[in-house]
């Protein structure tokens, strides 16, 4: 077993032995189960409309759109309230209870401290995102829709899931203390949402769209509308990068300090 | 084994080490001393790459700890002030999880574990949490994490505190019996422990070392004269002047228990007979009399101290009163 295995394998037993995991997965399930219950709703009393409006004919409804687009839109504001609370632990609890000092003086280089911890929340979130594929499952008995742009929301959650961790993990890295850093990555990812309502302002120009670029809005969109597009595919990745290396940077920095 | 040269760590303008320099042989145990802040957790975490010097070079093992770090630290064992514990885990999952972040794995690992086990009688801690331990145990699971890859080179943060005085006893000999195969630095408050354990013992006062010798050398070195302690029965109001009168006393100092007198002698003279025979002759009832050796507390707060220790009485059970005072 490598030292990053090591890490990632006391992390995620580290999650699984604090509430933490458990919470934040039922309320993460929770709302996405709510969630859904209300779109098919939404979708059957427009269904029954049309019906009326036809007056008996079949009526065509579209589940990608009025369910599932919908659906991850939603889920945006979800995790960006629920994944700080998944990563604030990370760091801030190694300073905490000093235990950053022992992995600061073993022979393992920070950068596999950073990836261990971030593989090891990473999974966890694949997991309870695995879990959700049980909604479109169910559907299918009932109904027929298009499962591609499901997969292509799916890869948009998981993209726009590892960045907000990632950020998350930065945050972490900043404090000791675990509600800072919980509210430091709320505050973060807000800030990054909102960039994309600046670049409106900007309208059709060049400046407009590059401040657009920054935020994960129009990137996460067109991954929920099923377009699969290079360019957000590296924004995504280019972002994780970023922080990652960010946040090995302030781990780092707390040496000189 | 461990060659410290002219560091300095700066914090702003504060400066917690200034230029230590000092070096220990292999199979050596050093021993830290200072009061608190005086600088010894700061040079102990430079000598663990935990954080870079802002002059001068550490080298552990032949390596520097600012340009080869990962080499240093695999020839260290650190057990930090606090132990570094984590507590949602089992004794036996903690110390597996150390092994493989120093690489240690298979059949190796599980020897390993066995053996720091052992060496720390944590058997019967095996399989519980340490979040459930007491103090002292988790202060014991922090040294077997130190100890587990058998490192040349091992630096303890006050390895002692927080266990009961068997404990206490029975690291002391663990750290006896490394002596010889490895190198030992550690740092402590309780000065016996010093003595006990080290052979050669480094004072720290203000970031900077004051003294550094065997613990028999430094309090010989700095005995500036020779105590004598005595307890009398009766002590009419002129046997502080005819104590004093005896050719080679050079001060008394009344003792806080009536007829109890510290009496200062000059260097080299053992006066015990002169002042038993006054002591019989003026009737005041000898009861007690014995020499004062200068402890390592005295040279502790002597050294650590000097601009007040002049004006002081040298008095061993008022020094001792201090340390303790100096440890809390």
């Amino acid at each position: 077993m490598t030292p990053v295995q090591a890490i990632i394998a006391k992390e995620l037993r580290g999650y699984f032995v604090s509430p933490i995991v458990y919470v934040v997965g039922a309320v993460f399930l929770f709302i996405f189960g709510l969630l859904s219950y209300l779109y098919v709703g939404f979708a059957g009393a427009q269904a029954i409309q049309l019906m009326q409006m036809q007056q008996g004919g079949m009526a065509q409804i579209n589940l990608n759109d009025l369910v599932f687009r919908n659906l991850f839109a939603s889920m945006r504001i979800v995790l960006v309230i629920i994944l700080p609370i998944l990563t604030m632990r990370l760091f801030a609890e190694e300073r905490k209870l000093r235990t950053f000092e022992f992995l600061m003086t073993s022979p393992i280089r920070i950068h596999e401290i950073v990836v261990g911890k971030f593989v090891s929340v990473f999974l966890i979130y694949l997991g309870l995102v695995g879990l959700t594929v049980l909604v479109p499952t169910v559907l299918m008995l009932f109904s027929d829709f298009d499962w591609n742009p499901i997969w292509t929301g799916y890869v948009g959650m998981v993209l726009l899931g590892a960045l907000f961790l990632s950020v998350g993990l930065f945050a972490s890295a900043l404090t000791e203390n675990q509600i800072v850093a919980a509210f430091v990555s709320f505050g973060m990812l807000l800030t990054i949402w909102l960039i994309a309502g600046l670049g409106s302002l900007f309208g059709d120009t060049t400046a407009g769209r590059v401040i657009s670029y920054v935020s994960y809005m129009e990137h996460y969109e067109r991954l929920v509308r099923g377009l699969i597009d290079t360019s957000d595919l590296l924004y995504f990745g280019s972002g994780l990068v970023l922080m990652l290396f960010l946040t090995h940077r302030v781990v780092e920095s707390t040496r000189w300090k | 084994m461990i060659d410290v040269h002219n560091i300095t760590k700066r914090y702003g303008h504060h400066t917690a080490i200034d230029r230590v320099t000092f070096s220990v042989a292999k199979g050596e145990v050093l021993a830290f001393l200072g009061p608190n802040g005086a600088g010894k957790t700061t040079t102990m975490r430079i000598l663990t790459c935990f954080m870079p010097a802002t002059e001068g070079t550490a080298r552990v093992a032949g390596f520097d700890c600012a340009d080869q770090p990962l080499e240093v630290k695999r020839q260290i064992g650190y057990l930090p002030e606090t132990p570094p514990v984590y507590q949602e885990l089992t004794v036996a999952e903690y110390l597996t999880f150390v092994g493989r972040l120093r690489g240690i794995t298979g059949p190796k690992l599980s020897s390993a574990l066995d053996q720091s086990i052992g060496r720390l009688e944590l058997g019967s801690v095996r399989h519980r949490l340490i979040g459930n331990l007491s103090r002292g145990y988790r202060q014991r699971v922090g040294l077997a994490q130190a100890l587990l890859h058998d490192p040349p080179v091992l630096i303890l943060d006050e390895p002692t505190v927080g266990l009961d005085p068997k404990q206490i006893i029975e690291i002391r000999e663990l750290i006896k019996s490394l002596a010889g195969s490895h190198s030992v630095i550690l740092s402590t408050h309780i000065l016996p422990e010093a003595t006990a354990v080290c052979q050669r013992v480094v004072i720290i006062n203000k970031g900077r070392i004051v003294a550094e010798d065997t613990p028999e050398q430094l309090s010989a070195r700095l005995r500036q004269s020779e105590k004598v302690s005595i307890t009398l029965k009766a002590c009419p109001v002129d046997c502080e002047m005819k104590l004093r009168a005896i050719p080679g006393v050079l001060n008394v100092f009344p003792g806080q228990a009536g007829g109890s007198f510290l009496l200062e002698c000059e260097l080299g003279r053992d006066l015990r007979d002169e002042i038993a025979r006054v002591a019989v002759l003026s009737q005041w009832g000898l009861l007690e009399l014995r020499t004062v050796s200068m402890t390592l507390e005295d040279v502790f707060l002597q050294l650590t101290r000097h601009e007040d220790h002049l004006s002081e009485p040298p008095e061993a059970a008022v020094s001792m009163v201090s340390a303790e005072k100096t440890e809390a």
